[in-house]
């Protein structure tokens, strides 16, 4: 134990401003998440390959020569193609199905992507170097990478676009019809097999987005994914689904908790609290239900 | 009827041929000594387990094409049997058993990493076969009595030792203060003691002592209390990700500091990755290249060097030298041994005392290579912005002089 953080107000302020950045970046992931858990019911659990997948977009443009910023851009084109793929593939067949199934089947694309990436790409821990720089506040003692300024700025942006999408495009009011009721829909004339096609899709997109972001600000390894899919899984937990300004605020959250339990707790105790923090969460969450219930009862 | 019996016999002849080619797999076939490795081909430690690969295999080509290995008047030659263990320890240990109990070796070579290193130990340890290793050096691997077991690189704790003992000589003799964050994991926490009694010794203070989780991205929260403790050396330890990310995250949060010593630079292939902003890093290295040791095989670093490049196209990080080093072992000992006996063998190995182009090799009781010291290098950059690898530490072997404390980022 740590009280560092509290001590010094500058470190207060930095902790507060780094999880809030990092927050951003995870919400971006997680309402990729959202979407499809609503639309199709399916909880995925190759989320965090996908976004490691996309930082490997991003990557090789780096190596190429192509500014990364760029692969923000190319990362979710490709990333879309590469989630229809795997919905037509695999999704496709398991949509209806329970969710256990789906879980399994995600799981398997997992680490199918996995140790596909290491094969492709080598175990080596990589980067792509931005070259944006620092940007330093309050005399010096805050420190701000540009880089993870840019990655915020640019998760908000596709966030907005994403809003304005589903409330003005035919598409989206067709997916947003279809996670109120697919039947319904159907009957309506949705073609509901397009549009969990198309969901699936976005959010790989997303997650290229993301993934690019990351590929940015931190590293990206063949196995990193696990901890971007349970913290996305966090966020859509405690926000519920179909809420988006839920799905920012929890994420933003989440990366001030993860900030705040690095400084106190110790920075190998990061992604375990928040693997605490969802088991407490969950917890919780049956205990209110299970009061509900009796109250019904 | 009839055709069930032809092939239950067919069957059987086919056992019967199978199991007789694997025992003529055994250690000696004809003019063969066969070695056997269990690699991370795949997997986690990939990248580290083709360099190891490569070494052997380079070593091997070399030693057969200049005459092999002379035991009791007769020349053998090397090949080893490599099974892929996945990165995974568990496997490591499986294909351990299979190579020692069906294909019959009885000789064997290291994996990569310490963790594997200490899967495979007991399993040779149980059927008594000599394990030459060049790529484990966490400190528990020579703690535990292992009577089998040789290394050819020091241990872990010895990484980063030269580090704080060069900080303290700077200091005039001072104790300095450290801030150190290290992986959770066998390796780094090995260089973690060794700090601690390096600086127990020099009566220097660790005032940061922080852990870091093995999906490591992000290590700002340490950064920031150096920002604030301003210590005087900086220590980090987590394999590739830790040297990777210590550098982005020091590079942009300008934290000033005026020694930064770390493990895996070469691996994590900093200079190339990083650039200018590696800069001035100091890094523990088992092994490289400008160094003047000499052997008839490779006869030394430099040519080493040169000749695996032009066989696998890249500059061989120490994980390939070591490797090669250990099938120099090898060789050694059995000409020494002048049998196949593991026993004497064990006993030869335990002997030796050698030099070859990656360093004096001698092994201490528990296995671990005492007479070869680890190497300090710093990260230095031209004004085009090429950066190189230049020994600094020790003072024999230092193509270069150290540069401390490191400019500050606002002199940059």
């Amino acid at each position: 134990m740590d009280f560092l953080v509290f001590q010094y107000p500058m470190i207060t302020i930095q902790a507060c401003l780094d999880g809030l950045l990092l927050g951003i970046l995870f919400a971006l992931i997680a309402y990729g998440m959202a979407l499809q858990w609503g639309v199709m019911n399916i909880i995925n659990i190759a989320q965090g390959d996908l976004v490691i997948l996309g930082g490997y977009i991003a990557y090789f443009m780096y190596l190429y020569g192509i500014h990364p910023a760029w692969g923000v851009i190319v990362s979710p084109i490709i990333m879309y193609f590469v989630g229809i793929a795997i919905y037509k593939l695999v999704i496709n067949k398991v949509v209806d199905r329970d969710l256990f199934i789906s879980i399994l089947a995600t799981f398997g694309i997992s680490i199918l992507f996995m140790q596909l990436m290491n094969f492709a790409f080598g175990a080596d821990v990589v980067l792509a170097n931005s070259g944006y720089g620092t940007t330093m506040l309050f005399d010096n003692n805050v420190v701000l990478p540009n880089s993870k300024i840019f990655s915020a700025f640019i998760s908000i942006v596709f966030a907005i676009c994403l809003v304005v999408y589903m409330k003005r495009s035919k598409l989206g009011r067709a997916i947003r019809a279809t996670a109120q009721n697919a039947r319904a829909a159907k009957i309506l004339g949705v073609n509901t097999e397009k549009v969990y096609a198309a969901t699936f899709g976005i959010n790989a997109a997303l997650c290229g987005v993301a993934g690019a972001l990351i590929s940015i600000t931190f590293t990206i390894h063949p196995y990193m994914g696990l901890p971007y899919t349970i913290r996305s899984f966090m966020i859509v937990i405690v926000a519920g689904l179909g809420n988006l300004p839920g799905v920012a605020m929890s994420g933003m959250g989440l990366g001030i908790f993860e900030e705040f339990a690095d400084y106190i707790l110790g920075t190998e105790f990061r992604i375990g609290s928040v693997f605490l923090l969802l088991v407490l969460i969950l917890v919780y969450r049956r205990f209110k239900l299970s009061r509900k219930r009796e109250y019904l009862k | 009827m009839k055709i069930k019996n032809i092939l239950i016999t067919f069957v059987s002849a086919l056992a019967l041929l199978f199991s007789t080619s694997v025992v003529s797999f055994a250690k000696v076939v004809g003019d063969k000594i066969i070695l056997g490795a269990a690699i991370s081909l795949t997997g986690k430690y990939s990248s580290n387990g083709v360099h190891t690969q490569n070494g052997y295999n380079m070593a091997v080509d070399r030693i057969n094409s200049m005459g092999g290995v002379k035991v009791g008047g007769k020349t053998y030659k090397f090949d080893i049997i490599y099974y892929d263990d996945e990165s995974n320890p568990k496997r490591a240990a499986q294909l351990a058993e299979r190579l020692i109990s069906q294909d019959k070796v009885e000789f064997m070579l290291g994996p990569y990493s310490s963790g594997l290193t200490k899967a495979i130990a007991p399993v040779t340890e149980k059927y008594g076969v000599p394990m030459v290793e060049a790529n484990g050096a966490s400190r528990s691997l020579f703690t535990k009595g292992y009577k089998y077991l040789f290394a050819v690189l020091a241990p872990a704790n010895l990484y980063l030792d030269v580090a704080i003992r060069t900080a303290v000589e700077l200091n005039g003799g001072k104790g300095v203060r450290i801030a150190q964050a290290f992986e959770q994991d066998a390796f780094s926490q090995d260089v973690r003691l060794g700090i601690l009694d390096a600086a127990k010794e020099t009566g220097s203070q660790i005032i940061i002592d922080d852990k870091l989780p093995k999906e490591l991205n992000d290590m700002a929260a340490t950064l920031v209390k150096v920002k604030q403790m301003k210590p005087d050396v900086l220590v980090v330890s987590g394999h590739t990700k830790g040297a990777l990310t210590a550098i982005r995250q020091i590079s942009e949060m300008k934290v000033d500091v005026p020694m930064l010593a770390m493990t895996h630079c070469d691996a994590a292939k900093l200079s190339k990755q990083h650039g200018k902003n590696s800069q001035y890093a100091l890094c523990a290295s088992q092994w490289h290249k400008t160094l003047t040791y000499k052997d008839d095989f490779f006869k030394d670093g430099m040519t080493y060097a040169a000749d695996f490049e032009k066989e696998f196209g890249y500059d061989p990080p120490y994980q390939s030298a070591e490797s090669s080093a250990a099938l120099l072992v090898f060789k050694d000992a059995f000409e020494r041994a002048n049998t196949f006996d593991q026993k004497k063998v064990r006993d030869a190995l335990a002997a030796t005392n050698m030099q070859t182009f990656y360093g004096n090799i001698k092994f201490a009781p528990g296995g671990q290579n005492v007479d070869k010291p680890m190497v300090l290098f710093q990260v230095m950059c031209d004004a085009g912005g090429k950066c190189e690898n230049k020994v600094v530490a020790p003072l024999k072997w230092a193509s270069a002089e150290l540069i401390h404390p490191i400019p500050k980022w606002s002199e940059r």
